[in-house]
Order: C-alpha cells, then sequence, then structure tokens
C-alpha cells in the first residue's frame, strides 16, 4: 500500500462544523457538571453556617452540655456531645489503627500476592463496601443478643470500626508499596531482621501516608449515624465512661432535635451541632491533606 | 508452586535470616547469631490480624443469619413477596417486597443523576483543566465526599426538599399517568427527594474513581488523536472514554453499593411522609428503605423474634450491597487485566 502524497498536498483545515459544535458542546457539559458539583458543597455550607454559626462563636457552646435545658429554653452547648464524637473516634482509633498497620503489614510484606493476601483483601473489600447501618446490627446481634451486654459506648466504637479498619488498611498498604525495595534489601544486607526493618525503615518511610488514612477514617467515622442510633442512647449530660449505655454525640444530638419547630430555640442548636460537625470532619481532611503535602515537599 | 515451604515466600524478600551457629570464616569474621524470636511474633500478630479480618467478615454474614433464621421460619408470609410488616404478637407476618422497591428505586435514581454529572466532572478535572486548578478542585469534590450523612439529611429535608418542590409538582402534573411518577404526598420529603441527595452523595466516590481512571489514559494514545487531527472532544470519545469504560462501570457500582445503604439522609428525608400510608411504586410517594426501616425502629429491638425480623432486612442489605460491591471489583479487574 502506498499513499501518493503528491496528488493530495497536506492541507491544514480548521475541524468542519459540525465537529466544532461537538466539541463545544462537551465543554460547555463538562463545565457545567463541574458547576453542579460544586453548587451542593457551597449550599450546604451555607445553610449551616447561616443558621448555626451564631451559637458556635459563643464560648459557652464549647464549655457547656444540654443537661437542664429544654427546646425552649436558649443556652447551653454541645460540649457533651463532642466529648463524645471525640471518645468514640479514640476508641475506634485505637483498635482500628494497629489491626488495619498490621493487616497492610502482611499484605504487602509477609504475603505479597499469595492467595492468603488475595483473601484477606477480597475481605477487606467486603468491609469497604459494607452499610454502617448492617456494621451496626451485626454489633448488635453479637454483643446484646449473642453476649447479653448492654447497648454500650464500646459496642459503637466496635461497629465504627468495622468501618474505619479498611481506610486505614488500603491507605497503609499504598503507602507500604511505594517504599522502595532498596530500603529494605539495604536493612537486610546489614543483618537486620525482617520485623526490625518494617518497624525501623518501612514504616517510618510511610508514616505520612499511614497518618493521612488514619486522620480520614476518623474523619468518616465521626461523622457516621446509623450505629449510634442502635448501640447508644443520647444522653444530655457530660459523661466519660466508655462502657455507658448513654452518651451524647454530635450526629445524634442533630437527630434528636430535628424535629423540633423552626422557631424554637432548640432548632438553632441542631444546626449549631451540625456546623460543629461539619467543622470537626473538615479540620481533620484539611489536616489529612496537610500532612501528605508536607511529606511530598520533603520528598523533593 | 515449590514443595519446600507450604507457604510461598515473597520474591522481593530474602528468606528469613538463618540463624546459622557462629562460624568462622576464611577472613576471620564472626557471624552473630540472630534470634528468630522477634521475627515470629512479628508474622504472628500479622498473620493473626489478618485471620481476624476475614473472621469478621464471615462473623457478620454467619451472626447475622443465625439471628434471622428463627424469626424468618415464623414467618407467616412470603419474606421475598410481602409488602406486611407485623412483628409484633405471636403471628409474625412481614416480607422486604416494599423496603426492596423503595431502596432499589432511590439508588437506582440517584445512579442516573450522578454517573452522567460524574463522568463530566472526572472529563473536566483531567482532561480540560489545568493541573494547577485541577487539584485544588478534587480536594473541594473530596469535602463533599466528607459532610456527615445526617447533614446531607436535614439540609435535604429543609432546603432542597422545598427547592425541588415545582420540579416535582411539573414531572407528576405532565407524567402523572404514569404509576411510577404519580402525586402521592407533598413532593419535597418524597422518595425523588431522597434520590437527588443520595445522587449528590455518591456523585464525589463516583468522581473520585472516575478521575484516576482517566488520568491514567496511556498519553501515546491521546497524542495519535491529536495527531490525528482529533478535536478535544474525540479525543475524549476515540480514546479517554474507551480505555476508563470500566473503571466508570466499576466505580457506578461502588457508588450504588453506598446509595443502598445510605441510613441517616434516607431516613430523615423519608419520614416526614406518614408512616403505614399505603405502598405505592411512585418516586413522589414516601417508603421506606431497609436501611432507614432498622434505623427508625432501632430503639423497639425488645424480642428476639422481633429483632430477627429487622435482622433479617439488614440481611438482605448486606447481601445486596456485597453482590453490587463483588461486582463491582470484577468489572475493575476484568477491566485492568484487558488493558
Amino acid at each position: 500500500m502506498s499513499l501518493d502524497t503528491s496528488s493530495t498536498p497536506l492541507s491544514f483545515r480548521r475541524p468542519s462544523g459540525l465537529r466544532t459544535v461537538k466539541n463545544g458542546a462537551a465543554w460547555v457539559y463538562v463545565s457545567l457538571a463541574a458547576v453542579l458539583t460544586v453548587i451542593p458543597l457551597v449550599w450546604i455550607l451555607y445553610t449551616v453556617i447561616s443558621q448555626g454559626y451564631r451559637l458556635v462563636l459563643n464560648s459557652n457552646w464549647w464549655l457547656q452540655s444540654q443537661r437542664g435545658i429544654t427546646p425552649r429554653r436558649e443556652g447551653g452547648g454541645a460540649y457533651h456531645a463532642i466529648i463524645g464524637t471525640v471518645e468514640i473516634g479514640l476508641i475506634c482509633a485505637l483498635i482500628a489503627v494497629p489491626l488495619g498497620i498490621l493487616g497492610a503489614i502482611l499484605l504487602i510484606e509477609y504475603a505479597r500476592g499469595s492467595k492468603a493476601a488475595r483473601a484477606v483483601s477480597f475481605a477487606v473489600d467486603i468491609l469497604s463496601g459494607l452499610p454502617s447501618i448492617v456494621a451496626a446490627l451485626f454489633i448488635y446481634a453479637l454483643f446484646i443478643t449473642v453476649f447479653g451486654f448492654g447497648r454500650s459506648v464500646i459496642a459503637v466504637s466496635c461497629a465504627l470500626t468495622l468501618l474505619m479498619l479498611p481506610v486505614v488498611l488500603r491507605s497503609t498498604e499504598e503507602m507500604l508499596k511505594l517504599v522502595p525495595d532498596s530500603l529494605r534489601e539495604a536493612s537486610y544486607a546489614l543483618g537486620v531482621p525482617c520485623w526490625k526493618t518494617i518497624l525501623h525503615v518501612v514504616i517510618p518511610t510511610a508514616f505520612s501516608g499511614i497518618s493521612t488514612g488514619v486522620v480520614l477514617g476518623l474523619a468518616r467515622v465521626m461523622g457516621e449515624t446509623a450505629p449510634l442510633l442502635i448501640l447508644v442512647s443520647y444522653a444530655v449530660g457530660i459523661n466519660f465512661s466508655p462502657t455507658s449505655a448513654t452518651m451524647g454525640a454530635l450526629p445524634t444530638m442533630i437527630n434528636s432535635g430535628r424535629d423540633q419547630a423552626p422557631t424554637l430555640p432548640g432548632y438553632e442548636r441542631v444546626w449549631a451541632a451540625a456546623l460543629t460537625l461539619i467543622l470537626i470532619v473538615m479540620l481533620l481532611n484539611l489536616l489529612a491533606r496537610g500532612i501528605a503535602r508536607a511529606s511530598k515537599l520533603k520528598e523533593k | 508452586m515449590s514443595t519446600r515451604s507450604p507457604v510461598p515466600q515473597v520474591t522481593s524478600h530474602p528468606a528469613r535470616p538463618r540463624p546459622a551457629a557462629p562460624q568462622p570464616t576464611g577472613h576471620g569474621v564472626q557471624l552473630a547469631e540472630i534470634s528468630q524470636a522477634g521475627d515470629r511474633t512479628f508474622r504472628f500478630l500479622a498473620g493473626g490480624s489478618g485471620v481476624l479480618i476475614i473472621a469478621l467478615v464471615a462473623f457478620v454474614g454467619i451472626f447475622l443469619l443465625a439471628l434471622a433464621l428463627p424469626s424468618l421460619l415464623q414467618d407467616r408470609d412470603n419474606f421475598l413477596f410481602s409488602r406486611s410488616w407485623t412483628v409484633v404478637g405471636d403471628e409474625l407476618r412481614f416480607g422486604i417486597a416494599g423496603l426492596l422497591w423503595t431502596t432499589v428505586l432511590s439508588s437506582v435514581v440517584a445512579m442516573i443523576i450522578a454517573v452522567p454529572v460524574a463522568i463530566g466532572v472526572a472529563l473536566f478535572l483531567t482532561q480540560y483543566l489545568p493541573r494547577r486548578f485541577s487539584g485544588p478542585l478534587s480536594f473541594v469534590i473530596d469535602l463533599l465526599a466528607a459532610v456527615p450523612s445526617i447533614i446531607f439529611g436535614l439540609w435535604g429535608l429543609t432546603v432542597l426538599g422545598p427547592f425541588l418542590r415545582p420540579v416535582g409538582l411539573w414531572v407528576s402534573g405532565h407524567l402523572g399517568f404514569i404509576p411510577l411518577f404519580r402525586a402521592e404526598i407533598d413532593p419535597s420529603s418524597s422518595v425523588f427527594v431522597a434520590s437527588v441527595v443520595l445522587a449528590i452523595m455518591i456523585l464525589p466516590i463516583i468522581t473520585a474513581i472516575s478521575r484516576d481512571v482517566f488520568t491514567q489514559t496511556p498519553r501515546d494514545q491521546i497524542e495519535a488523536a491529536l495527531a490525528l487531527g482529533a478535536t478535544r472532544w474525540e479525543v475524549i470519545r476515540s480514546a479517554v472514554l474507551p480505555y476508563g469504560r470500566s473503571g466508570v462501570v466499576s466505580a457506578s457500582m461502588l457508588g450504588l453499593g453506598r446509595a443502598l445503604g445510605e441510613t441517616v439522609a434516607v431516613l430523615i428525608i423519608l419520614s416526614q411522609a406518614a408512616p403505614g400510608s399505603a405502598f405505592t411504586p411512585s418516586i413522589f410517594a414516601g417508603g421506606e428503605t431497609f436501611a432507614s426501616k432498622i434505623a427508625n425502629n432501632a430503639s423497639e429491638f425488645d424480642t428476639p423474634s422481633k429483632t430477627g425480623a429487622f435482622i433479617a432486612a439488614g440481611l438482605v442489605l448486606f447481601v445486596v450491597t456485597f453482590v453490587v460491591n463483588a461486582l463491582a471489583r470484577i468489572v475493575a479487574t476484568r477491566g485492568t487485566a484487558r488493558s
């Protein structure tokens, strides 16, 4: 096959009318899609901030509980709920972080590519798609129906651990994959055993990525509501005990007050609690991004 | 595999250091004995966590099934096809048909809304925007994923629902002769509003995965298309979209899985409609999904048979999301295997 180029000289033309129109339409479509995606975020933030900022700016909001405050009364704060949300998040992290990191170490350092690794990986995939309500039902079945314990903060934390675990494990796994093999080999060449290599070489190298995963996992579980509805009752007082059956948390604080008439002072507290929750979750997300960015700079 | 060891050794690793007895070598170097205790402990811990993770997943299925079975056996109605939900008293009559319909309907409508937009945004981020701007915009979209679901629900009920009311009235006014669009309740707290909220919630998930797939489109394919004189849209149609198709399908399935299991946002929006009203297939009606039904009745888990009925509903939800997620993984691995 030969092309006779002499008879048809190359000519550079603009694309024909229809093609230009299609190209323009595609541009309009994707830009519209981007605008459509940003609108809900801005809208939600505007709604929550405009309805809740007045209470959140008051220092009492951060220092007082809702004890003795009825929906018709002004005052009180979200201290009890913030304590609950943070405490549940911390208990969760206490279980999910070691388990997630060890799981990732198994997948990457000990069993990379093996059948065992594929089985664990599959289980993690299932966990990451597990609806929070199913996790809560499972813990209810295990703790309350089978073991006969009551509802408790620990039960909530265990249910949320199921949701946090895949986040921590996957991000740790991605980071361990990025650690260059030359570092490991250098360590082995010096006669350092495998476990010391992991603890002193691999984990520190991947540390920033692991902490990003932990922070993102925390952000996810702190905003979850469904397990709180099933496994713990909402309390308006300050309570630190992890074995207690009642504890305030920001999501349940919102949930318990959302049916009030919009004219009552209690309704404003619902939005203020929503703003507090968004602030905490967004701060955690910014923190995760900050950690990731700082470590990238160091690598350069 | 080799017959030497039952567990395949990792190739990128040297075998564990052997505790050779200190032997004087030719150069008089003494090799210290290395203890294996630390390594064994660590390997045991890592292996134990793997076993625990698998066991947890197995337990979720086993426990839900075990607790649901007694109630399922007492159920006088057909569990799959009945729409009644009587779980108090001696005679249990409950079925999931209504729950399944509302759950699937709301999630599918959410997907129909979210997927085209998500593909558009992912293309905008990867093919149109310069890198300097696409990073921050991606972060903003990721923040949308971080908004807690209860806030989506609160916003959906108080702000978005009234805003979408004219849309619902218009559609049900013009297409109301189709049962799917018949107006049943005030459209500001209908399944339709719940679907739009779900669409907004799964949008960032689908966008993030599609974006990752689109960025991996081979550079030479894009450049080849450009060299042939393709416009940007033609590049996308001929190189980017075919390459990313399996990724987008898998992302949409993951989004669907998330929408099926979403609890609180749906609960808040749909609980405004009168509970117990007659079942209708319309998207402008109220209804209950698996998750919202369970969460709504969480305070009434008092007798084992009653709890068992709700756990049976949870089990169905678990199975449905499991199948959807597994399909997503299969599509994704097929896609990467082919490319």
